[in-house]
């Protein structure tokens, strides 16, 4: 029992990192605009905040810093697909290739840095006593858990109970409508691009300071940038759901970490502790999982005629009517 | 964009942003051509920032990319590869098919081309020819069928193609992995043993006896291989029925469907000729260029030939020139630091170039307003 609470402890922690990523991905799709850079994003976010917190040892300096240069670097896409109408896609892969090559030529020597100044653990009194939930939970986490716990409902309030949200939903759905009544569509949709770039830049910033210090070039995000928009059609573009399925997928990314240390496991010997080489059948599980996610994603969103914004992936060109 | 949105008052000038009616042959080139002057400088500017010296780095990838007969075989070697994952991109993109899996179907591609030999499939006793088609085949089905999941997914149950190609990539790579540390290592090391000459792609050096102007020069058959793929890629698209249904399943596949098409066939063909096309070029580098089966066959050849195929505008002789200033991209910035440069180039480069379809689309000019 002990050991469940351990993994999924460490789970809700992996998954606090998916967990921003999806969301942001999340306020710029409802936007209308397909993002595929998240994880470029991620990667410029986790070296910004990598360097800066080297440099000044300031930890909250150093995620400010990842956000505002991920957001900064998805303007890019912004001007491309919405000023110039070009395509979201590919767009999107050509941000990914910036990043990861912004993040590695500025990354250059970080990783001899080691890991220095952290991000603040806390346990929080109280909720920390909760049998079970307290452990897993509550107990020495990084502040950024605490933050996700936090944001998820503040976003799912933000995007379905507000005024903002409205407009949000509105520059999606329809576009040209939105337009009609007075939302200024060009502007918002550069706005959410830019909080989508923060949001996976706080991710990214997740992992280098708090999650697993450092910074390793790409394999400090290892493609999670791209599980991030798998899960968010999986999300239905639901802050709450993409929570779930954040913390869902950290737990599974933990435990074939841990399933490769014990040398018995249930009381038989662990096979993937006397061959290690079973290990690299363990690392495509999350990949493999995020298939079957798509796939249970699309299968629910056919049936219950649920889907992506309307005008999800389709430049706003005013007076050519149209979504 | 509407017309004025982006014309505000000037000092007796005006910027006018208007429609094209027409678009000139010659403005696609000159505005890639444009397109790439803008990254490379862009990219100087931030290698000057960094305390890089982008003259030498430049000049040092012009150099030892193009600047001997001797490098000249090197780029090539690096552009055969792109040039088939080019096609094979350039495929799949005509149809609006995102398939961002050719890194990991050239994987598969070299898995297959070694698991005949490694596998003992074919004995290395064989022919030549015998050994390298069933090879080329072998390494073709496999890459066919990492396309073919994400293209069934795509086809029958709409799951986004994009994110099924991406995972299938880190899948491959562990699969890859698994064999070259666990089955077919080498005395521990992180790699097969060396293939039987049977098992080589003929190349340049190997005729030296005869000519000895080819000593030393590594380009080998793959590039016949490549250029073939390239008359068979230009078929399929400009001359057969197949590709004027890949082209309007692309364009409108609406009309598409009205008209007929089977697009779920389509979609699944598509994706395992992309697949194959891909695999093909990892067998192609097996063996032509290491000879084995080990991790790093890749440099990002997957991913460049996104770049590729774009850059070319969906042409299959353009993504055969492209992949040559590629090529030597790859070669001479390897040697480059900081070592995400080339990939940073890259990235500048696909930016600027659908950045600047914009002009392709929309006209700027300088007008004076008539006085109100």
């Amino acid at each position: 029992m002990d050991a469940f609470i351990i993994v999924l402890h460490a789970g809700v922690a992996t998954g606090t990192v998916l967990l921003f990523a999806t969301i942001g991905e999340i306020f710029s799709e409802r936007a209308g605009v397909l993002n595929l850079g998240v994880e470029g994003m991620m990667l410029i976010g986790a070296m910004s905040a990598f360097s800066v917190t080297v440099a000044t040892g300031n930890g909250f300096l150093g995620l400010a810093v990842a956000m505002l240069v991920a957001g900064l670097l998805s303007l890019a896409h912004a001007v491309v697909t919405i000023s110039f109408q070009a395509d979201q896609i590919v767009s999107g892969l050509a941000l990914t290739f910036l990043g990861v090559g912004l993040s590695l030529v500025f990354g250059e020597g970080l990783s001899k840095a080691g890991a220095i100044s952290l991000l603040p653990k806390y346990t929080i009194p109280l909720l920390s006593q909760i049998p079970f939930l307290g452990p897993m939970l509550f107990t020495n986490h990084s502040v950024m858990v605490y933050v996700g716990y936090l944001f998820t409902p503040t976003a799912w309030y933000y995007i379905n109970r507000t005024r903002p949200g409205l407009h949000l939903r509105a520059i999606g759905e329809y576009p040209a409508a939105a337009d009609v009544v007075g939302i200024p569509v060009y502007a918002l949709r550069y706005f959410y691009v830019f909080v989508g770039g923060m949001l996976a830049g706080l991710a990214g910033a997740t992992i280098s300071l708090a999650i697993s210090p450092g910074w390793f070039s790409e394999l400090t995000t290892g493609g999670q940038g791209w599980i991030a928009i798998g899960l968010v059609i999986f999300a239905q573009w639901d802050p709450v759901r993409a929570a779930l399925g954040s913390y869902a997928f950290g737990a599974l990314r933990r435990s074939i970490l841990d399933l490769q240390g014990p040398a018995t496991l249930f009381g038989f010997r662990n096979p993937f502790f006397y061959n290690p080489y079973y290990g690299f059948w363990l690392q495509m599980v999350p990949f493999a999982f995020t298939i079957i996610v798509l796939i249970i994603g699309s299968r629910e969103s056919l049936r219950k005629r649920l889907g992506a914004p309307a005008a999800l992936g389709l430049p706003y060109i005013r007076g050519e009517g149209g979504l | 964009m509407s017309e004025t949105s982006l014309s505000r008052p000037r000092v007796g000038f005006q910027l006018k942003v208007e429609p094209r009616l027409d678009v000139p042959r010659w403005l696609p080139l000159v505005v890639n051509i444009g397109a790439i002057v803008a990254s490379l400088l862009i990219g100087a500017i931030i290698l000057e920032i960094i305390g890089g010296n982008a003259w030498a780095a430049y000049r040092h990838i012009a150099l030892n990319a193009f600047g001997s007969v001797g490098v000249l075989s090197d780029t090539m070697v690096k552009a055969i590869p792109l040039m088939m994952v080019g096609l094979a991109l350039t495929v799949a993109f005509r149809m609006k098919l995102w398939n961002i899996g050719a890194e990991g179907q050239f994987f598969l591609g070299g898995f297959g081309a070694s698991l005949v030999v490694l596998g003992g499939i074919v004995p290395e006793t064989a022919p030549r020819w015998f050994m390298l088609t069933v090879m080329a085949i072998v390494g073709i089905l496999c890459g066919a069928i990492w396309g073919f999941v994400p293209g069934i997914l795509k086809a029958r149950l709409r799951v986004n193609e994009i994110i099924t190609t991406l995972m299938m990539n880190y899948i491959a790579i562990s699969f890859n992995n698994y064999f070259i540390f666990a089955v077919w290592s080498e005395g521990g090391f992180q790699m097969s043993r060396t293939f039987e000459r049977s098992a080589w792609l003929p190349r340049l050096a190997d005729y030296a006896s005869q000519v000895p102007m080819l000593r030393g020069l590594t380009t080998h058959a793959g590039l016949i291989i490549a250029l073939l793929a390239a008359v068979v890629v230009w078929w399929i698209l400009y001359r057969s029925r197949w590709g004027y249904e890949i082209k309007l399943i692309g364009d409108n596949p609406r009309a598409a469907q009205y008209s007929g098409i089977n697009i779920v066939r389509n979609t699944v063909l598509v994706m395992m000729l992309s697949g194959g096309l891909a695999g093909l070029a990892g067998m192609s580098e097996v063996a032509g260029v290491v000879h084995r089966l080990q991790g790093n066959i890749s440099p990002g050849y997957g991913f460049t030939g996104i770049i590729i195929a774009w850059l070319a505008r969906l042409n299959p002789w353009l993504v055969i020139i492209v992949s040559i200033l590629f090529g030597g991209l790859i070669l001479a910035g390897r040697e480059i630091q900081p070592a995400g440069v080339p990939r940073l180039i890259q990235g500048i480069i696909l930016f600027a170039i659908i950045a600047s379809e914009v002009l392709l689309r929309y006209r700027v000019r300088l007008v004076r307003p008539a006085k109100a």
